[in-house]
């Protein structure tokens, strides 16, 4: 597992990544800088997760494969795993990191830890 | 969701929580049973089972952890599977006091619980009356103390 955080950890302006249970909003795993507070990140993503999905289902879209959240200071990105019970990877980034290159890593994470 | 306290300092703390962890039912209690705030419960009746249940959850535990020569457990989550009860003590100038909350899965989740649940604990601590000794439930005085209190947390 700390290898598929890894991946994501060693782009540039990332933070933090963490895998998160979604059914439980709990961490499994994670490594992030001092000042991230893991607990409250792992809670709120695995809710807004839970209702993404569910918005999602109503929309008829599917489900969701990657979602990128900017704000003032820095950017919560996350990829649903596919396993059964849910695997949230989510990584905390720095406002002007390479979103696409961040994907990409969290997605191998996410097929890393499937 | 109807929210009320016997002690009002509880109020406001257990309304955010309430709010914020998008929990069901909550009890804010005394490890002897004595309910302090109620959130979400309709009848008289499921507070006191609630309550009684929840207090002799807290005795088993403490006395399961005394055995096993372990501080007090901090927190129990129980998780079915449509619903969880998180049950945790901490202590306050009032007193030790219990949180029990039951959550839908549907709409909450353990870590909300226990994030939130976090803030609720740093919030009656700070809400608790200062220097204040808790009072005794005589058992002369006990069913007239669960009357006025079940009447005052049900609006009656």
């Amino acid at each position: 597992m700390s290898a598929a955080l890894e991946l994501v950890t060693r782009v540039r302006g990332v933070r933090g990544a963490m895998l998160v249970s979604a059914d439980d909003g709990l961490v499994v795993a994670e490594q992030l800088m001092e000042g991230i507070k893991g607990g409250a990140v792992a809670a709120l993503a695995a809710s807004l997760a839970g209702r993404l999905r569910r918005a999602m289902e109503a929309g008829g879209v599917g489900a969701s494969v990657f979602w990128h959240l900017q704000a003032e200071k820095g950017a919560l990105l996350v990829v649903p795993g596919t396993t059964a019970g849910g695997i949230l990877v989510v990584a905390v980034a720095e406002p002007d990191v390479n979103i696409g290159l961040v994907r990409l890593e969290l997605l191998r994470a996410a097929e890393m830890v499937a | 969701m109807s929210t009320r306290a016997v002690e009002s300092w509880t109020l406001q703390p257990l309304t955010d929580f309430v709010k914020e962890a998008s929990v069901r039912l909550v009890l804010v209690l005394t490890p002897a049973g004595q309910v302090l705030a109620q959130s979400g419960f309709s009848r008289a009746v499921d507070v006191m089972s609630a309550a009684a249940l929840a207090a002799a959850i807290v005795a088993t535990t403490s006395e399961l952890a005394k055995q096993l020569r372990q501080p007090p457990f901090a927190a129990l989550n129980h998780q079915g599977r449509r619903h969880g009860i998180f049950l945790a003590t901490f202590a306050t100038e009032r007193g030790t006091l219990a949180v029990l909350a039951a959550y839908d899965l549907d709409v909450s989740s353990i870590g909300l619980v226990q994030l939130f649940y976090e803030q609720l604990a740093a919030d009656l601590k700070a809400a608790s009356p200062k220097g204040a000794v808790p009072k005794q439930v005589l058992a002369a005085d006990f069913e007239r103390e669960l009357t006025d209190s079940l009447n005052t947390l049900f609006g009656r």
